[in-house]
């Protein structure tokens, strides 16, 4: 069981297309899927009907493994969750397929619509296999006990004397097998399995799970282009759209010239879109449509529109000012939200008080993939294609744009050129279904680079204020941390003004600190525009500042950071909620028996980092080296980055060490997949990270302006190192990204001697 | 207007204006190449012009008359494309849409300096943007592919 086979790329059976019929997640019901959808399928981008996989006889003992009674037991396995770069086609298949005992080759992969019956499907919050690891491996155990059964019933003997291997199952006493194809009809007639009376394997006999060269299921795809993303799908007398949006959230068209953008050839339609009502959700924005026979028209159609603007009341934003509003509002007493000791009176009375602000921009997703979506609209029913995060709310926002009810709207999920957050909001899917409806044919909304930027769900603009005391014998007695930004739920209810108990479980309430005084405060921030989850959300500019601070400690106290640190988190222990100083902890939705507030694992990461960068010998060796560490989404990491002289850019990064602890992984080369990325997507927002406004409306308009890390900023050298572990799983995806702005900025003080406390780094070095 | 591509002679009927990318996607289908920002900044929409590494996105069709054009589906038939076969064995793309204009990036690399050192390298691909942030196996890739060694002597020259 445990010889690895060697696996190649044509293991799998690539179809990205649509879900097979059969029961809920929870499986235990059998529902028919009469009514089976349509998808698309490559190399050629068009529609096929996908109506002959239900009639396909077979073992279905729940919604995400199907297996036809054909000569090899072709076992179809859906995807639920969206793809994005995270590689979960290529992760959560292999586990339900190894936990089955299918031979890869034999597997279809195929992606789910947006449908109830997968249960959660919004991919966000780093917690495909966080939340799902052992569901995934029930439904694919749901088949194997069914084939099992089938197999022991015909021979006669226990099942707890059979195995499930290589698509057959096998009777070793007597050397007896059968193929998964030849059980399938038999086994289909057996009752499904109830959850108690799953038995899983042992984790480490999963033979593919965690294979380091497990292939990419969509890689052929990505490097030859034919994978198909949102923008990929063509449908048949498809028209394409742009359309002209308020440049400031609310805002409303005073006029145009209609007849200048009918007036350009391939123009076909100019369409008002429903203005948004607050709060403004995942609604489009409004605006007018062009609506055209091909992208480059409907773009001169736009541009010929000569839209000018009511910009309403959120024309006042600016961000220049705001980020004086928001040093004000940590300036001041906010909502204390977690409490320990007495920290005024600590502070009061300390020898030394080290005090210190840090502010960090909007930030914007840029996925390279522009929002788009495809819509048609027919019979009283929308089928939309769409690169969602969330499936499932592109489904109810369509739904509600068009006054109809979800089961007419089926909702395609393509490959996601970058999510990042992005992607989960709906508003590109509803506008391609209102224009579809309209217009009376399908139709593509296509976003440009500046729409995108301008028009997007920023991450929230924060300021924080960081205080410490220190008593006579140079020992840390107080911590005082102010926090001020715009929650999301600001885009919910308008009446949201600032950051609550479960926001601040990022990096505020849940770190661990040796520190007998604490006190940390929410301070208002109103809601100037939309906001929106960016991957890591709001840990990335926790961990700035605290990253930063623990390293500005060390200098006032002439300690080693790496020592500070131990000092600030203390020995390893696991922090219950009366330590932490707080009622509860959102935990990202895990208990904490489960996933615990653990300083230990912390420290770890610290020190096993540290150690592959040999920062001991950082001085001897003249190098430059910046540390930070975070806890979010329940994974633990810590960066170490190593920064070298630039005569023209005054520091350049050389080197990067990243170890993370993520406790059970599945797939052990995206993760580090992961860990690389992330360092780099955390590289972007400190050196470039910065969306502005003033008068409302976003100052940047593409790459030039709203910059990213290019090949070159990047270091050459990046090592990643996971903690090979047994504990339940934790988000991989977005805890690789926080701790990086701080570890990049205190390398940078380490270098120069300037103290950064703002991103953008560029911005603040004069770069 | 004529031009061949991926080997085969086309006839566009199309405004002299438009850019090579829109051709090539809504009206050949060919939905490889990839509209990133429209301005040349991210490298996304590159294909060979008459084996030079262009940004289609801001290449009108009236410069590309009578010219060569390669797109990813022309790099190989099959995917066989030495480089398409080191993206696979190191598994760099993640979300995979900015790798087909890295990959013809790289080849028109390869095919002007068979052996790059990290500073071509960075020369090379400093228009394409990878928000994934795969970077370092596109580099590892495109040594792989060269016989180059990675962190040779001067890697970081």
């Amino acid at each position: 069981m445990t010889d690895p086979v060697q696996i190649t790329r044509r293991s799998f059976l690539v179809a990205l297309n649509l879900g097979v019929g059969g029961l809920a997640l929870g499986f235990h019901t059998l529902e028919a899927s009469a009514d089976e959808p349509t998808g698309f399928t490559g190399p050629g981008p068009r529609p096929v009907s996908q109506a002959h996989e239900s009639a396909t006889a077979g073992l279905a003992p729940n919604v995400l493994v199907h297996i036809a009674a054909d000569a090899t037991g072709t076992t179809t396995i859906i995807c639920h969750r969206s793809e994005m770069g995270q590689g979960v086609r290529s992760s959560l298949p292999v586990l339900i397929a190894d936990e089955l005992g299918a031979k890869l080759e034999h597997v279809i992969v195929r992606q789910a619509i947006g449908d109830k019956k997968y249960g959660d499907q919004n991919t966000d919050g780093s917690s495909s296999i966080r939340k799902f690891l052992d569901d995934l491996r029930r439904a694919g155990a749901a088949a194997r006990h069914m084939l099992i059964a089938a197999a022991a019933k015909q021979w006669k003997v226990r099942p707890e004397t059979c195995i499930a291997l290589d698509h057959q199952v096998v009777h070793p006493p007597t050397k007896r097998a059968l193929g998964f194809g030849a059980l399938v009809t038999a086994a289909s007639k057996l009752p499904v399995p109830k959850l108690g009376e799953l038995v899983l394997r042992p984790f480490k006999e999963l033979r593919n799970v965690n294979h380091p060269s497990l292939p990419l299921l969509d890689g052929a795809g990505y490097v030859e282009g034919k994978a198909l993303f949102g923008a990929d799908v063509t449908l048949p007398g498809m028209l394409i759209a742009v359309i002209a949006r308020p440049p400031v959230v609310g805002g409303t068209v005073a006029s145009h010239d209609r007849a200048a953008a009918l007036a350009v050839p391939g123009v076909k339609h100019v369409i008002a879109m429903p203005a948004p009502k607050r709060p403004w959700m995942f609604q489009p924005w409004g605006g007018i449509a062009i609506v055209a026979d091909s992208t480059w028209a409907a773009l001169k159609g736009r541009a010929a529109l000569a839209v000018t603007w009511d910009d309403g009341t959120h024309a006042s934003y600016d961000s220049a000012s705001f980020r004086d509003e928001l040093l004000a509002s940590v300036r001041a007493p906010g909502t204390p939200l977690r409490s320990v000791g007495d920290v005024d009176a600590a502070i009061g009375t300390a020898a030394r008080v080290v005090e210190a602000e840090y502010l960090v921009p909007h930030l914007a997703h840029l996925p390279m993939e522009p929002p788009a979506a495809i819509a048609r609209f027919a019979d009283g029913k929308a089928e939309v294609w769409a690169p969602t995060q969330h499936p499932q709310a592109a489904r109810a926002e369509v739904a509600r744009v068009l006054g109809i009810g979800e089961d007419k709207v089926t909702i395609n999920v393509t490959l996601i050129g970058g999510g990042f957050g992005r992607k989960s909001k709906a508003d590109f899917s509803s506008e391609a279904a209102f224009l579809a409806r309209e217009v009376g044919a399908p139709v593509r909304v296509q976003w440009t680079r500046a729409d995108d930027i301008h028009n997007g769900y920023y991450n929230a603009v924060n300021a924080q204020r960081l205080r410490a005391g220190f008593d006579a014998n140079g020992k840390l007695v107080a911590w005082h941390h102010r926090t001020a930004f715009t929650p999301i739920g600001s885009t919910f209810n308008e009446a949201v003004v600032e950051p609550s108990l479960g926001d601040l479980q990022q990096g505020v309430l849940d770190l661990p600190l040796a520190i007998p005084n604490v006190r940390a405060e929410a301070c208002k921030a109103k809601a100037p525009v939309r906001i929106g989850w960016y991957r890591s959300v709001y840990n990335i500019f926790h961990a700035f500042a605290v990253g930063s601070f623990i390293d500005e400690l060390a200098h006032a106290s002439k300690l080693d950071a790496r020592d500070m640190w131990h000092a600030v988190l203390g020995p390893a222990r696991k922090a219950d909620l009366n330590e932490l100083g707080i009622t509860k902890l959102a935990n990202y939705g895990e208990s904490l028996d489960r996933h615990p507030v653990d300083a230990g694992r912390l420290r770890g990461v610290i020190d096993r980092v540290t150690a592959s960068a040999k920062w001991d010998d950082r001085k001897r060796a003249g190098r430059h080296l910046g540390l930070a560490a975070h806890r979010s989404f329940v994974a633990y990491t810590a960066v170490v980055i190593s920064v070298v002289p630039d005569p023209v850019r005054k520091f350049r990064i050389d080197e990067a060490w990243i170890a993370m602890d993520a406790g059970t992984v599945v797939n052990i080369d995206r993760v580090h997949a992961q860990m690389e990325g992330g360092l780099i997507m955390g590289i972007s927002n400190a050196l470039y990270g910065g969306i502005t406004l003033k008068r409302g409306r976003v100052e940047q308009s593409n790459f030039r302006d709203a910059r990213i890390a290019r090949i070159r900023d990047v270091p050459r050298r990046i090592h990643t190192d996971l903690v090979a572990s047994e504990a339940p799983p934790s988000g991989v995806g977005e805890p690789p990204v926080p701790p990086v702005g701080a570890a990049l900025a205190n390398a940078v003080f380490a270098l120069t001697g300037q103290r950064i406390r703002e991103f953008p780094i560029t911005r603040a070095l004069g770069i | 207007m004529k031009i061949r591509v991926n080997g085969v002679e086309r006839t566009l009927e199309v405004d002299p204006e438009m850019p090579l990318l829109w051709a090539l996607r809504d009206t050949l289908g060919l939905t490889g190449t990839k509209y990133g920002c429209g301005e040349a900044l991210c490298g996304a929409c590159t294909v060979h012009v008459d084996g030079l590494a262009v940004r289609s996105c801001v290449t009108p069709m009236r410069r590309v008359d009578g010219k060569a054009v390669t797109t990813i589906e022309g790099l190989s038939k099959d995917g066989s494309h030495p480089l398409q076969q080191a993206w696979l064995a190191l598994r760099v793309p993640q979300c995979g849409f900015c790798q087909t204009g890295q990959i013809m990036t790289a080849a028109a690399l390869l095919a002007a300096k068979p052996r790059p050192n990290d500073a071509d390298i960075d020369a090379a691909m400093a228009g394409n943007l990878c928000r994934c942030g795969t970077y370092p196996r596109i580099r590892a890739a495109i040594k792989k592919t060269a016989g180059v060694p990675r962190d040779e002597p001067g890697d970081d020259k």
